[in-house]
């Protein structure tokens, strides 16, 4: 297991690096220059160029990648342009918001996801079934900005019963949280359902039956323990997609996280925020699938990793 | 048999499939004495496990039901019952065990933890003294090192382990009645031979009886009282083992015993029963087995035979056969 999990992490260490070298690259792709974005149209051309400089913005892109590659050796993430501050601590400052609303987001599409899937199995071809199925296509197949202004319209605008963005009550929380966890409920929703009804006809429930335990002992734990093995790998998968979606929703509802970080950053070719931002979020996704193979291993021992 | 703990009477069994409906079990009868072991053979498709299913009702839902007929244990009319307390009754009083103890046992459980499991579940025992009862269940139907074995998982274990498994957990709630769903197919020869040595034990040991389905005639001859042979969801032939095996009252039972291989005569000729078993979508009209039946006459084609006892062979003995006198020797 020791072993295991070190080459695990070697082997991330070089995930991270693959991330920040893809986003450092894309960025400079990008047309616009960091200097003039600062300084504004009224600074001349002088002025910019003198920016530039000072930004190390004219060395050749290899050499610039590298002395970047050096600094991130030394946990030197470089300063934010705009804030004249620690790039990583300023992302670091907007981590727990995102966190907050990742995890809230994966509660609800956990608990949500899983017990409708089970209804589904359960009432399989029934009029129960037909809805959550349908209605888990929809989930899936609607993007997380439109469900999230359709959600503001009614529920804030509309019905006045939920505020429309920003922080600070757990009702602030609702909206954005629902809205975050709709494509991986939806994902949840198919494959519990799937899961269980192919592991209902195993022999071990008929076993199980045949003790004389409950239906509902039948399914929890011996069905649902079985059938959540592949969920728990979607799980792990799904969570890069929920950082990802974060940033979408955070703009829709203000919400003041690493998304929204993310997507100012961009517009201000800030370079080194959103280099830090990236590495922050693929850090996150590295680690949720770490978490899901040690997981794994505790859900079904016939993986369980051997202890040499 | 007045004081049968369990019997079947007339049973029939309809499954809704794509084709159409079947009906697997289609008038079956059969009684299981206090203590005794019966045997259930015949082939494949012919009814064996159906009938298992249906008296711990476990029949696929909603696909399986039963339309007619009658099963009672002790005094209880398990028809009239719905499936949840045939259950509820069933793991108490009627253990079962199944063809491949592998897919049997629940993978992610530990099995000490899957036999207390109706100890805790269905007696309400704590979980020390569950533990301890299935350690003595584990340690009886001889699992090597149960104290540290009894924490590993299915796949940890032998096939023939695990169907000792499966024993120690269908008789951790003491039932008078086993049913044992070809216990030893998926089994090598000698560990088959140690299964029904553990079965017959541990039978006298408790006074239980034990329904035996089986399609391998030679495993059941020294461990069953009696025998009761199905084709086609009915019963062929029943009575004692001795007298079926030695007296066939029966052609497809005749040709069942035909159809083993003999040791003694290295490199002979298997000797099959002609063609297949019948499609339950279409089963053939008048004796089911007319159709591969060697002696089979006009009247076979068109009418059904009861079961009855033929003249001349032993008292406990009936076929379904219209013409055993003339075709069959008792000797």
């Amino acid at each position: 297991m020791g072993a295991y999990l070190t080459r695990r992490l070697v082997f991330s260490v070089f995930i991270l690096w693959g991330a920040v070298s893809i986003i450092f690259v894309v960025l400079r792709l990008i047309p616009s220059d960091p200097a003039r974005l600062i300084l504004g149209s009224d600074a001349t051309e002088a002025e910019v160029e003198v920016l530039r400089e000072q930004m190390g913005l004219n060395e050749s892109l290899p050499s610039q990648y590298l002395s970047y590659l050096g600094d991130l050796t030394r946990l030197d993430f470089g300063d934010s342009y705009r804030q004249q501050r620690d790039a990583f601590e300023l992302v670091l400052e907007k981590l727990p918001a995102t966190l907050e609303l990742a995890i809230v987001a994966l509660v609800i599409a956990l608990v949500v996801g899983i017990l409708l899937g089970v209804l589904a199995a359960l009432r399989v071809n029934r009029i129960a079934d037909r809805i959550v199925s349908v209605a888990s296509l929809l989930a899936q197949s609607l993007p997380s900005f439109w469900i999230g202004i359709v959600f503001i319209l009614v529920f804030a605008r509309g019905l006045h019963v939920l505020p429309s963005g920003g922080t600070g009550t757990p009702a602030h929380m609702v909206l954005p949280a629902i809205t975050l966890a709709m494509p991986m409920l939806a994902i949840l929703i198919r494959m519990t359902r799937s899961g269980l009804l192919e592991v209902i006809h195993e022999g071990y429930i008929q076993t199980a039956r045949a003790k004389g335990l409950s239906e509902r002992v039948v399914i929890f734990p011996h069905a649902i323990r079985n059938a959540l093995i592949p969920i728990v790998t979607i799980v792990g998968l799904q969570f890069g997609g929920l950082l990802a979606g974060s940033v979408i929703v955070e703009m829709v509802f203000s919400w003041p996280g690493i998304g929204r970080l993310l997507i100012e950053s961009i517009g201000q070719r800030d370079y080194n925020v959103v280099q830090a931002s990236i590495l922050v979020i693929s850090a996150g996704f590295v680690f949720a699938n770490l978490l899901v193979d040690v997981l794994y291993g505790y859900l079904d021992p016939r993986v369980r990793l051997v202890t040499r | 048999m007045p004081d049968a703990l369990l019997s079947i009477e007339d049973l029939q069994v309809e499954f809704s499939t794509r084709d159409g409906l079947v009906r697997p079990l289609d008038g079956v009868t059969l009684e299981v004495g206090h203590g005794e072991t019966l045997a259930l053979l015949g082939e494949s498709g012919s009814g064996k496990s159906v009938t298992a299913q249906a008296v711990m009702g476990l029949l696929p839902q909603p696909a399986g039901k039963i339309v007619g007929g009658r099963i009672r244990f002790d005094d209880q009319e398990l028809t009239a019952l719905p499936p949840q307390q045939v259950r509820a009754l069933c793991g108490t009083r009627i253990g079962m065990i199944f063809q491949d103890p592998l897919s049997s046992l629940n993978p992610v459980f530990r099995v000490g933890d899957q036999v207390a499991e109706p100890l805790r579940r269905r007696l309400g025992l704590r979980r020390r003294e569950a533990n301890a009862r299935a350690l003595e269940l584990l340690h009886r139907v001889g699992i090597p090192d149960v104290e540290h074995r009894m924490h590993h998982y299915p796949h940890q274990f032998s096939g023939g382990q695990r169907q000792r498994i499966m024993i120690a957990m269908a008789l951790s709630l003491g039932p008078d009645l086993l049913i044992a769903d070809e216990p030893t197919t998926a089994l090598d020869v000698t560990v088959q031979a140690q299964i029904m040595n553990l079965l017959r034990d541990l039978q006298q040991e408790r006074d239980m009886a034990i329904l035996l389905i089986t399609h391998d005639l030679g495993v059941v001859a020294d461990v069953a009282s009696r025998a009761v042979v199905l084709y086609a969801g009915r019963v062929a032939e029943q009575g004692r083992i001795r007298d079926v095996y030695d007296h066939s009252a029966h052609p497809y039972t005749e040709g069942l015993l035909a159809s083993i291989p003999q040791q003694e005569e290295g490199g002979a000729r298997l000797t099959p029963i002609a063609g297949a078993p019948p499609n339950p979508l279409a089963f053939p009209q008048g004796c089911r087995f007319h159709p591969r039946c060697p002696y089979a006459q006009e009247r076979c084609r068109d009418e059904l035979p009861e079961l009855r006892r033929p003249v001349g062979w032993a008292p406990d003995q009936a076929a379904s056969c219209h013409f055993t006198e003339e075709v069959l020797s008792r000797g």
